[in-house]
């Protein structure tokens, strides 16, 4: 029951965001979709990835939107405002997308995969959270995997950096 | 529900008395008497202005943005009481007991940023606009050395969960579900030889079972000073340039309820550092040889003495914070924008990162 009503809000705060001209609009009901997201998982035992969800996404991606979105218009201007173009190639892709998600979820079949029904309902057996398992998955089964996103994080932040220094007159 | 409930109220009681206690302190400060009139010494101050404000005509400029500038106030205060969920006040006594509090607490109040960015923009003024980027920007580069700090405390004690802290700083330890057979050493070493484990009180605080702590307490402090918007760092709501900030434009009960999301965020920042850091609702009187000071100032869990003094000593130490935070407001002067940066990168960070370091290494010694 619950995780209809938050996936109703999802749905509906995700087509608002799309449907609405308005740039800020769109931008605080990406914050709805977030949050009700976030909720699913918490439905799903997964506590650990809802309140990721909620410090990387909310706390920083959506906010970085905002701020983009504040920064680059101004508040007379009409700039706020989204416009309409590429309408034939737009159609066109997320149609294509559409039925090529569709032929997938429909051929995989998943009411009949065998681990669906195995599946417990007791997950944590006993545990209060997710977080130690991940830890000990982290650092032992994934630490490469890890590791190297840590990395790749580290190379954008220098670049970004970079990027933003001025430029020294030699 | 009922949780939901005692904690609103409790909250506004606090808040209330807070509102006399900044007036009272800041009159104190300037030497001046602070409010008479309104009851003894003026104690109905903070009452009759809630009242006033509730009264008031709620006034939405015609050029705001209708539904966020009214939707702005909600947001910001659900954002902080919804911190309030982890909290616990007493050894049994905790509106949501979930096992990755401490993460859970950070990443919520991050959504009050969002807030804060809706009622700038909504207000469609330049001074709101003007003081909502700064309060945001702010509290973002603040969120880095707060967190790390945070982040020593749980690397000591090997927990997200506020609970299972907090019974870790006192006599209480083995009573918790997990812990039974643990041990506090002074200074979290066993080496030393002392176990401190039924002597209680301040020398199994955090602070005390790794002094590394004490220094990630002050960086916590200074940070929380500066995500609840506090002189010194008020540059968002400086009066001499920016009116009053993002609330500008809020008349009413949506400045009432903005005038309390704002010291909410005080006083759960002070709960927070009390848990993490000043031995959550322990008593500070160790056991000595005969004279059972924290057996006698701990009461039974379970019973009524078990709660009133874990709700005594929880918001005794809380109001102490509170109160350094008053009188921090009339003795530093404001700090310039770019000082503030400077203050949260180049010195909280590098020292916050030191500590995270040592306290892995403190944690060794204490295994």
């Amino acid at each position: 029951m619950l995780f209809y009503i938050f996936a109703a809000v999802a749905i509906v705060s995700g087509a608002y965001m799309v449907l609405t001209r308005n740039l800020l609009y769109a931008g605080f009901s990406l914050l709805l979709t977030l949050l009700s997201i976030a909720a699913i998982y918490v439905l799903l035992f997964a506590d650990f990835v809802a309140v990721t969800q909620l410090m990387v996404y909310v706390g920083g991606v959506l906010v970085l939107i905002l701020f983009g979105i504040m920064l680059s218009s101004r508040v007379h201007d009409k700039s706020v405002m989204s416009e309409n173009t590429n309408v034939g190639w737009g159609v066109t892709i997320s149609m294509l997308t559409l039925i090529g998600l569709s032929y997938t979820i429909w051929q995989a079949g998943f009411s009949s995969l065998p681990w669906i029904h195995q599946a417990d309902t007791s997950v944590l057996a006993g545990q209060k959270s997710t977080v130690q398992l991940i830890g000990i998955k982290l650092m032992t089964d994934f630490v490469l995997p890890f590791e190297i996103a840590s990395l790749l994080l580290l190379i954008a932040l220098m670049g970004a950096a970079y990027i933003a220094t001025e430029k020294q007159k030699v | 529900m009922l949780a939901f409930l005692l904690t609103l109220m409790l909250l506004l009681g606090i808040v209330i008395v807070l509102a006399y206690a900044e007036r009272k302190v800041a009159a104190f400060m300037q030497d001046r008497m602070g409010p008479t009139e309104a009851g003894p010494f003026g104690s109905l101050q903070s009452v009759l202005d809630v009242l006033k404000l509730l009264q008031k005509e709620d006034i939405v400029p015609a050029a705001a943005d209708q539904k966020l500038f009214k939707l702005a106030p909600i947001l910001i205060f659900a954002a902080v009481f919804a911190g309030f969920a982890v909290i616990p006040f007493t050894p049994d006594l905790i509106p949501a007991g979930i096992g990755i509090g401490v993460f859970y607490l950070l990443a919520i109040i991050s959504l009050d940023v969002v807030g804060l960015l809706m009622a700038g923009w909504g207000s469609n003024n330049k001074y709101a606009m003007l003081g909502a980027m700064r309060s945001v920007a702010q509290i973002v580069s603040y969120e880095i050395p707060a967190g790390l700090a945070i982040l020593s405390v749980v690397m000591i004690c090997q927990s997200l969960d506020f609970q299972e802290i907090s019974y870790q700083q006192g006599i209480l330890l083995n009573r918790f579900p997990g812990l039974e057979f643990e041990t506090n050493w002074l200074f979290g070493i066993e080496a030393l030889g002392i176990n401190t484990t039924n002597i209680g009180g301040i020398t199994t605080w955090n602070i005390f079972r790794a002094p590394i702590l004490l220094v990630a307490f002050v960086i916590y402090f200074i940070a929380s000073l500066a995500e609840s918007n506090r002189a010194p760092f008020d540059i968002p709501e400086a009066e001499s340039e920016l009116v009053a900030g993002f609330h500008v434009e809020y008349s009413g009960f949506r400045f009432a309820v903005l005038f309390l999301a704002e010291y909410s965020m005080m006083v759960l920042v002070s709960l927070v550092a009390v848990i993490l850091f000043l031995g959550s609702w322990n008593t500070p009187l160790p056991n000595l040889t005969a004279l059972k000071f924290a057996n006698w100032t701990t009461g039974t869990v379970g019973e009524l003495s078990g709660i009133l003094w874990g709700g005594f000593w929880l918001l005794s130490k809380t109001f102490v914070l509170l109160f350094l935070q008053l009188q921090i407001r009339w003795t530093y002067p404001r700090l310039r924008v770019d000082q503030l940066m400077h203050l949260c990168w180049k010195v909280l960070t590098p020292v916050a990162l030191g500590i995270v370091l040592l306290a892995g290494i403190w944690r060794l010694l204490m295994v």
